[in-house]
């Protein structure tokens, strides 16, 4: 009887989607290389659900200007990578507000998913800041953002 | 036959990967010999190059900030905490192989944390040293 239990359980496992659905966001196959270049060298290639249409497009014309760093691309990479961001972009009405500049980090959703995260642990030199998704969820290159994965030990859940 | 060479050559400059260390080196080494009769390249210009401190961004003083004290190891972005991968070419394989790519890169890095272009001098000898460090 145990065995038949397990037998099923294990199946449930392999068979049954993992639940926090939205925690997965792979970059789409899609995805152009000049958005992974040009994009993601400085930081992550994030998730283009991560912001809205409207504050993706803001954020790739203001590119000479950067949070401080001048991350201008050439005209043709420029149109590709704000059509890809555009076209993948989440909901602005879930996302909430991204303020200007427009950043991830200030969304509520953003702010939502990491409400437990102490202002401590943001300042640990493991994170350094709060764009450096892989310094915690460590399979975020992936589109792995679980909160069961994430490599700083005490923050694990 | 004697073609095949050249022709290689034509079909590699088609390709985004196209270059050697080496020859990445030579182009920056032409423009700079154009400038300067008589340069030559030297890798410990360019290590000093690498291990200068600039008063031009607090973040980034130097490109120690993000790739380490030795270009032997990955390094972490100074801002965002991005990890880098050596920038020597005996633990990166890929480093200067893209000539387009080392541009932009010396283009991005030279701005930001000089605060103005790398001559072709300083970008010949930057990749002297890069190539050669063990």
């Amino acid at each position: 009887m145990k065995r038949i239990a397990l037998t099923v359980l294990f199946g449930m496992a392999v068979v049954l989607p993992p639940p926090a659905f939205a925690d997965r966001m792979p970059l789409p196959t899609n995805t152009p290389a000049s958005y992974k270049a040009e994009c993601g060298s400085c930081h992550l290639a994030f998730p283009p659900a991560l912001l809205s249409a409207n504050d993706w497009r803001r954020t790739v014309s203001g590119l000479k200007d950067h949070f401080g760093t001048d991350a201008a691309v050439d005209g043709k990479n420029g149109q590709e990578i704000s059509a890809f961001l555009e076209r993948y972009a989440g909901d602005a009405g879930k996302l909430g507000s991204a303020g200007e500049p427009p950043r991830i980090t200030q969304t509520a959703r953003f702010i939502r998913k990491h409400r437990e995260i102490s202002a401590k642990t943001w300042k640990d030199t493991r994170i350094k800041s709060a764009a450096n998704c892989e310094a915690c969820h460590r399979g975020a290159a992936q589109g792995n953002y679980n909160e069961h994965d994430i490599s700083v030990p005490e923050l694990r859940r | 036959m004697r073609a095949l060479p050249a022709l290689c050559l034509l079909l590699a400059s088609f390709t985004s990967q196209a270059e050697t260390p080496q020859q990445i080196r030579q182009i920056y080494a032409a423009e700079a010999t154009a400038l300067q009769a008589g340069f030559t390249p030297a890798g410990k210009r360019g290590e000093a190059l690498f291990r200068q401190r600039f008063s031009n961004n607090d973040k980034m003083p130097a490109c120690t900030s993000c790739h380490t004290d030795s270009p032997l190891n990955a390094g972490q972005h100074a801002i965002t905490g991005k990890s880098v991968k050596p920038l020597a070419v005996v633990a990166n394989a890929e480093r200067f192989t893209d000539q387009a790519k080392a541009e932009k890169w010396f283009g991005r890095n030279c701005k930001e944390v000089i605060g103005r272009a790398c001559t072709p001098a300083e970008k010949a000898d930057f990749v002297t040293y890069m190539s050669e460090v063990r």
